[in-house]
């Protein structure tokens, strides 16, 4: 199989790696670069586990081939702490019981960290849109929502 | 009810306040983070995947099998059939004592369910694998099968499991668990109104969000490491032992982190070929169920039938409850006697009912095996049961909260398995609910209590 050269930042620092074309990010991220944060729940674009952020778009790691990413800017949920101190989203997640298993949880965290970034203080059902791309299993989805909506207020108290 | 303080009298601390105290749980910060490592967050250089050849029918004869093609496939490293495994017929219950033996690891001679695993096969990636997978050719005499428990125990009905030698479980006591208390007969003869229904359930399966598999790594002086997802560690430990023929000690499991299982991942179906696998390739290994896989193979909880006829007085006491009980384990065991059996104990609800007769089968077919699921083989029967409340007191017009506070029990009632009531809170459950859900029911019924009986 042909191998291809992608260079890209991920959480900040500059990756290069040779991907064999038609290869997923999922896979890139997950078992060449070792970031294992994204999950891998369908692998087909049903559950948003494997959910990151490039260039400000939540995407699905899965369905996007690695070769496409040249060039550009990937955060994961393993980048997301800054030198040692929880994200508002983490903290919230945690404090709200919002994760049970955890398998949804950084696909979730990706999710909540788009909405937030645009729409600082989002209603309820923005946060439900925001998040009906991401199946849980064990929380039920109220405490996410919770969650969501918690962290977005602690971060409108630090702005005001 | 009695707390036992004098247990771990030495180490145990009083005045603890945790009722009503938000604790975090400790593998949280690892969630949030997306620290926590799953079993296929590990990545072995030169890791194979295995991938299953499996049966597209529900009941055939297997007359032979070509791996040639496969073997030949670029990227493939070894094919395993039931040959090669040590021990291929086993059973998950077999550690409490509780046979035959019933299931094959690979298939030998014959599928009993669509979706069984004939053969395994191994190569560098998911990809060769697959396709390799799909280059096995396997000669199959389709076999009549039975999907429907009532068919399948009629006379003359496709044999499902050779293993069994007929198409339910055999209980050391008979074909089928039992419940007798009082004269069931008796008490529908003396009753005003007599209703029987019957409920059924299909086969629901868990949708976990990571799916079933392992990651198995050979460390030298043939010792295996098995990461693995797995619920049921011990009970996975031991059999892979049985089936592969090899002393615990040689099997090292790490497991603990499970993205999601609700019963699911009980069954010990994974990880036993894939430390085959590595044993006889010399290399990490890697099975882990593709989302189809997870919905079509793993084990659903048991389709459900259950016939409940009870006999009724007027004023609401119900005075005799007859039920049977089928439980589709489908081909293979696996922890369906239990759920069967559970069901037995059950079905009287949370009522006193002076005459009880009950009579639950745990039954083959051919579909796949089903196993635990949250509250497996009492869930269903709950939903039978308390459906069936309602029609009773419908058919007499009665309020159904004030019918169910008439027949629940209460201290020193006795149960129709011949164990008197002890530390009941049902009364009480009930009066909370009423006042919660603001559905009122006649003071009698409030002033009542579990404790004592008025007079
Ligand atoms: S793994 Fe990508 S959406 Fe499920
Ligand atoms: S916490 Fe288990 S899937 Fe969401």
């Amino acid at each position: 199989m042909a191998k291809v050269p992608v260079q890209f930042t991920l959480n900040g620092s500059e990756k290069a790696e040779f991907v064999e074309s038609g290869a997923t990010l999922l896979h890139a991220l997950r078992d060449k670069i070792g970031d294992t944060s994204p999950k891998g729940g369908c692998h087909q674009g049903t559950c948003g586990a494997c959910s990151v952020i490039i260039d400000g778009e939540l995407r699905l790691s899965c369905l996007t081939l690695a070769e496409t990413c040249n060039g550009a800017a990937i955060t994961t949920t393993a980048g997301l702490a800054e030198g040692g101190v929880l994200h508002p989203l983490q903290r919230a997640f945690l404090d709200a019981f919002a994760t049970q298993c955890g398998f949804c949880t950084p696909g979730m965290i990706m999710a909540a960290k788009v909405l937030l970034d645009r729409t600082p203080n989002p209603s309820r059902e923005d946060v439900v849109e925001a998040l009906s791309g991401n199946i849980c299993r064990c929380t039920g989805y109220e405490p996410i929502i919770q969650a969501v909506l918690t962290a977005a207020r602690a971060n409108s108290q630090n702005a005001a | 009810m009695e707390l036992r303080k004098d247990y771990f009298a030495d180490v145990r601390k009083d005045g603890l306040h945790e009722i009503g105290q938000g604790r975090p749980r400790l593998d949280s910060p690892g969630h949030v983070t997306g620290k926590t490592a799953y079993f296929a967050d590990r990545n072995f250089p030169g890791m194979l995947h295995l991938k299953m050849v499996r049966s597209p029918h529900h009941h055939a004869r297997i007359r032979s099998i070509d791996t040639s093609q496969a073997e030949k496939h670029p990227g493939v490293v070894k094919v395993l059939t039931a040959n090669d495994v040590p021990h291929n017929v086993y059973t998950i219950l077999i550690l409490i004592q509780i046979g035959p033996e019933d299931e094959t690891v690979l298939a030998d001679g014959k599928v009993r369910w669509k979706g069984e695993a004939v053969v395994a096969v191994l190569a560098e990636t998911e990809r060769a694998a697959q396709e390799a997978a799909a280059k096995v050719k396997v000669d199959y005499e389709v076999l009549p099968a039975v999907f429907d428990m009532e068919e399948a125990l009629k006379p003359g009905a496709p044999l499902v499991n050779e293993y069994h030698g007929q198409n339910y479980y055999l209980y050391d006591s008979g074909e089928c668990r039992k419940v007798r208390f009082g004269n069931v007969e008796a008490g529908f003869a003396g009753a005003d109104h007599i209703l029987e229904q019957s409920y059924q359930s299909s086969p629901i399966e868990h949708a976990p969000t990571e799916t079933t598999g392992c990651v198995v790594t050979p460390e030298g002086n043939d010792r295996f490491t098995c990461y693995t997802n797995t619920q049921a560690m011990f009970f996975t430990l031991d059999n892979t032992s049985i089936i592969l023929q090899m002393p615990g000690s040689k099997l090292h499991f790490v497991g603990g982190t499970v993205g999601g299982g609700f019963g699911g991942k009980v069954d010990v179906i994974v990880e036993p070929i894939a430390i085959l696998a590595a044993k006889l390739t010399g290399r990490p290994v890697c099975f882990i169920y593709s989302r189809e896989e997870e919905m079509q193979i793993s084990s659903p909880r048991a389709a459900e039938k259950v016939v409940i006829k009870d006999g009724l007085m007027k004023d609401g006491r119900i005075v005799a409850r007859k039920v049977t009980g089928y439980t589709d384990a489908g081909a293979y065991s696996r922890h369906s006697p239990y759920g069967a059996q559970k069901g037995a104990a059950h079905y009287p609800g949370p009522y006193t009912i002076p005459n009880v007769w009950i009579d639950t089968y745990c039954v083959y077919t051919n579909r796949t095996p089903s196993s635990a699921m949250r509250g497996f083989g009492v869930t269903i029967g709950d939903f039978a049961l308390e459906v069936q409340m309602d029609k009773l007191a419908r058919l007499i017009g009665m309020d159904p909260l004030e019918f169910r506070f008439i027949n629940a029990y209460r201290d020193g009632d006795m149960k129709a398995h011949r164990q008197p009531t002890e530390g009941a809170a049902l009364i009480e459950c009930m009066q909370e609910a009423s006042r919660a859900a603001n559905w009122p029911v006649a003071e009698k019924y409030m002033a009542m209590s579990s404790y004592r009986k008025e007079a």
